[in-house]
C-alpha cells in the first residue's frame, strides 16, 4: 500500500432506521489509485459513497477524506472531488456546451478556465459533434462520457464513480477504463463502484462489500490467489441434474454457472476434492468431466458473499 | 367473480397507499376541517366592526351621544380621534380606518333643521360591501330626531320628512363596480399561483431528477442556490405583472391614481415575497405533487382570508391576525391603495414593511430548511 491515503475510515457506520446500511467499515484507499467496490444492490456501495462525499452523514465511525474530517469539514473538499452519480445528474434539456458550463461556473471556475479545459474535455471525451446537442438526446455511452467530463472539469484530485457504466455498452466501458487509466497517471485517486467482474479485476485494489460489511480487501489477483476455497470445475451434459446432485453434497459451499460449465467451490480443508466430486457424481449416475480450477474473480465474489451476484 | 376480485385488489392497494401517504391523508381530513374554517370566518356578509375615525368638531353631548349609538350598532368601531374631515381621509387612504363620521361644528343647528343631513359619513368603497353596509346604518333611526320611536327624544319641530341624519360619501370607488375591487387583488392572487408554484417545484424538481445529488457535492452554497432559483422568477413574476395590469386598465377601467413606480414597486416586494414561500415549500416538499398540494394550502386561505374578496374588517380576531402571514394580505392593501387611492409608498410603509418582514422569514427557513446533504 502507498504511503499516504486518500480516504481512511474506521468503523464508519450508517443506519436507516433498524437498517445498517454500511456495517463498520475500516478503509485504507491509497491515492493515485482506481479502488474498486463490488458488491451485489443494496450492499452499501452507493450509501459509503455518499458518505465519503458529504452527502450522508455517517450514524457512526469516523471518515477522513484527503486529510480532512467528515462530515465536520464536508464544505472544504466539495471542489477537490468529482463526483458521478449512478444515475445521470447533470441537466437533460441543456445542451452538452451548457452542462459542462454550468458546472465550470459552479465549481468557481475563471472564464479563460473554462475555454480552456471544456475546449480541452470536449476533444479528450469525443464530445465536440455533440457540443449543441441536449443531454436528453445523447446516447448512453456519450451521456456518460459528458457526465465524467462535468465532473473532472475542476480537475478534483478525487474521482467517485458509483456504478458509472451500468448503462453502457462493452465498447464504451474499454474507453472508459482507458480514460481512467489516463487520470490516476496524472495523480488522480478513482473511487469506482461495480458490479461488473471484469471492471472490478481492473481496479488496482479491491473492497468486497455484503449486506454493509467488508468482507474481504486487497488486489484482485492476491484476493484469487489467497481465496480460502477450493474451486472446481465441473462439465457434462446435465447441467441441471449435476446441480442438483453438488448442491446436496458434503463440502460444497457454492455453485455457479458459467455457461457449460459448473464452478464448485469447496471448504479448502477438503482432502481431494476432485476425487469427492467425482465420486458424488458417479454415485448418481451422471457423466461428467471433473477438473481442478484457477479462482476468478467471480468465485472470489461467491466465498465472500455466499451468493451469486446480482 | 375474478372481475370483483381484481377490482377488490386495486382497491385494497389504493387504500393501503393512501393510508401511507402521509401528506394526501392530512389532506383527506384537513382540507374540509380548513375549508369549512375558512369559509366559516371569512364568508361574513353581516359586516362588523369596520375601523372607524372620527372627527367630531361639534363636541357637545348630542354629538357624543350620536357616536356612541353609532358604536352600539358594533357595525363601526371607533379607533382614531381627529379634528378635520382631510385627516379622515388622509387615514383612509393610508387603510388606517374604511369609515369616518365627520360631525361639524354646526351640528346642533342642523339637526334642527329636518330639510338638512346633520352630519356626514365618508366610506371607502373600494369593497363595495361596506358602503352598502354602512348605508344601512345610515337610514337606522338614532332617536336624534323628534319623531323617532327612541326613548331618547328631541324636542320635535313639527315637520314629518325629514332629510336623513347623515348625508354619505363613497371614495375611491363610488359606482361600487365590482372589477374595480376584484381586479386590483387578482394581480396578487394570480401571482400567488404562478410564483409559489413555480418556486416550490424549482428545488423539488432538481431533487426528483437526481441533479440535487450533484450540486450539493460542489461548492455551491445554499445562499447562491436559493437566490440564484429566484432570480428568473422575480422577472417572470414582473412581466406578469405587466400583463395583469395592461388587462386591468385597458379591459377593466380600473383607475391608476398612484404612480406606476410605486406599484411596481409594490409588486416586486410582493413578487420577492410570495417566492421566499414558494422556497419554503420546496424545502419542504419531497416529490412535485405535494408542491402542488403545499401551494393550494397557500393558496386558498390567500384567497378566502387577505381581504381579497370578503371584507378584512369583517372576519374574527383570529382569523385577521392569521391573515398576516399571508403576503396577499399585504399586497392587497398596497395595490388597492396604489390604484384606487392614489396612495404612494410612503401612506404604504406598513404593508410594505411586512412583506419584507415576511421575506426575511421565509427565507431564512427555507435556508435552514435546506442541507446540503441527502439526509
Amino acid at each position: 500500500m502507498g504511503a499516504t491515503a486518500a480516504i481512511v475510515t474506521r468503523n464508519l457506520s450508517r443506519s436507516f432506521g433498524a437498517v445498517k446500511a454500511v456495517d463498520e467499515l475500516d478503509l485504507q484507499i491509497p491515492e493515485a489509485q482506481i479502488y474498486g467496490f463490488l458488491g451485489p444492490n443494496g450492499s452499501g456501495k452507493s450509501t459509503t459513497f455518499r458518505m465519503l462525499c458529504g452527502l450522508l452523514k455517517p450514524t457512526g465511525g469516523e471518515v477522513d477524506v484527503l486529510g480532512r474530517r467528515l462530515p465536520r469539514d464536508a464544505e472544504r473538499i466539495r471542489g477537490l472531488i468529482g463526483y458521478m452519480t449512478q444515475q445521470f445528474s447533470l441537466y437533460r434539456d441543456l445542451t452538452v456546451l451548457e452542462n459542462l458550463q454550468f458546472m465550470g461556473q459552479i465549481q468557481g471556475l475563471s472564464r479563460r478556465e473554462r475555454r480552456d479545459r471544456i475546449g480541452h474535455s470536449l476533444k479528450a471525451y469525443r464530445l465536440e459533434r455533440y457540443r449543441k446537442r441536449r443531454a436528453e438526446h445523447l446516447s448512453g455511452g456519450e451521456r456518460q462520457r459528458l457526465a465524467l467530463a462535468a465532473a473532472l472539469i475542476h480537475r478534483p484530485p478525487l474521482l467517485l464513480l458509483d456504478e458509472p457504466t451500468s448503462a453502457v455498452d462493452p465498447q464504451t466501458r474499454r474507453d472508459f477504463w482507458d480514460a481512467l487509466f489516463e487520470l490516476i497517471s496524472h495523480g488522480t485517486t478513482i473511487l469506482v463502484s461495480t458490479h461488473y467482474m471484469d471492471e472490478a479485476e481492473r481496479c488496482h485494489r479491491l473492497a468486497i462489500l455484503d449486506r454493509g460489511r467488508l468482507v474481504c480487501e486487497g488486489e484482485p489477483l492476491d484476493l484469487m490467489r489467497n481465496i480460502g476455497a477450493t474451486v472446481i470445475e465441473v462439465t457434462g451434459p446435465d447441467l441441471m441434474a449435476l446441480r442438483e446432485t453438488l448442491a446436496g453434497t458434503h463440502g460444497v459451499w457454492n455453485l455457479t454457472q458459467l455457461g457449460s460449465r459448473l464452478h464448485v467451490l469447496l471448504d479448502p480443508s477438503t482432502v481431494n476434492p476432485a476425487a469427492l466430486i467425482e465420486a458424488a457424481l458417479s454415485h448418481a449416475g451422471l457423466k461428467s468431466q471433473v477438473a481442478v480450477a484457477e479462482a476468478g474473480l467471480e468465485d472470489v465474489f461467491v466465498a465472500a458473499t455466499g451468493r451469486r451476484p446480482s | 367473480m375474478k372481475a370483483v376480485r381484481r377490482t377488490w385488489a386495486i382497491a385494497q392497494k389504493e387504500f393501503r397507499q393512501l393510508a401511507r401517504d402521509r401528506l394526501t391523508f392530512a389532506m383527506v381530513i384537513g382540507i374540509p376541517l380548513i375549508l369549512i374554517t375558512l369559509f366559516g370566518y371569512a364568508i361574513n356578509m353581516d359586516v362588523r366592526n369596520l375601523r372607524a375615525g372620527i372627527a367630531d368638531q361639534a363636541g357637545t353631548q348630542t354629538s357624543r351621544r350620536l357616536v356612541a349609538d353609532l358604536t352600539a350598532t358594533q357595525v363601526i368601531a371607533p379607533v382614531r380621534q381627529v379634528d378635520t374631515a382631510e385627516e379622515l381621509e388622509e387615514l383612509m387612504m393610508r387603510n388606517e380606518i374604511v369609515v369616518g363620521i365627520f360631525i361639524p361644528r354646526d351640528f346642533e343647528r342642523r339637526l334642527q333643521d329636518p330639510n338638512r343631513e346633520a352630519a356626514q359619513l365618508l366610506v371607502d368603497a373600494t369593497d363595495p360591501l361596506i358602503p352598502r353596509t354602512v348605508s344601512a346604518v345610515v337610514d337606522m333611526p338614532f332617536g336624534l330626531r323628534e319623531h323617532s320611536a327612541s326613548p331618547r327624544l328631541i324636542p320635535r319641530t313639527g315637520r314629518s320628512q325629514d332629510s336623513p341624519l347623515f348625508s354619505m360619501r363613497q371614495y375611491y370607488n363610488p359606482e361600487r363596480r365590482s372589477a374595480v375591487m376584484i381586479v386590483p387583488g387578482t394581480i396578487g392572487v394570480i401571482l400567488t399561483f404562478t410564483m409559489v408554484l413555480f418556486t416550490s417545484i424549482a428545488i423539488v424538481r432538481e431533487r426528483e431528477r437526481g441533479n440535487l445529488e450533484l450540486l450539493i457535492t460542489t461548492p455551491v452554497r445554499s445562499i447562491e442556490l436559493m437566490i440564484g432559483k429566484i432570480i428568473p422568477y422575480i422577472f417572470i413574476g414582473m412581466l406578469q405583472v405587466s400583463l395583469i395590469l395592461a388587462a386591468a386598465v385597458f379591459l377593466f377601467d380600473v383607475p391608476l391614481r398612484g404612480t406606476l413606480v410605486d406599484l411596481y414597486l409594490a409588486s416586486l416586494a410582493y413578487v420577492v415575497a410570495v417566492l421566499g414561500l414558494g422556497l419554503l415549500i420546496s424545502t419542504i416538499a419531497k416529490v412535485q405533487f405535494q408542491a402542488f398540494q403545499l401551494t393550494f394550502f397557500i393558496l386558498l386561505p390567500s384567497i378566502l382570508l387577505s381581504g381579497f374578496i370578503f371584507p378584512f374588517d369583517g372576519m374574527p380576531q383570529p382569523a385577521q391576525y392569521f391573515a398576516q402571514i399571508l403576503p396577499l394580505t399585504h399586497f392587497v392593501v398596497l395595490v388597492r391603495g396604489i390604484l384606487l387611492k392614489g396612495a404612494g409608498l410612503v401612506e404604504l410603509a406598513p404593508p410594505l414593511q411586512k412583506l419584507g418582514i415576511l421575506f426575511l422569514i421565509t427565507m431564512t427557513l427555507a435556508m435552514l430548511r435546506f442541507r446540503k446533504r441527502l439526509d
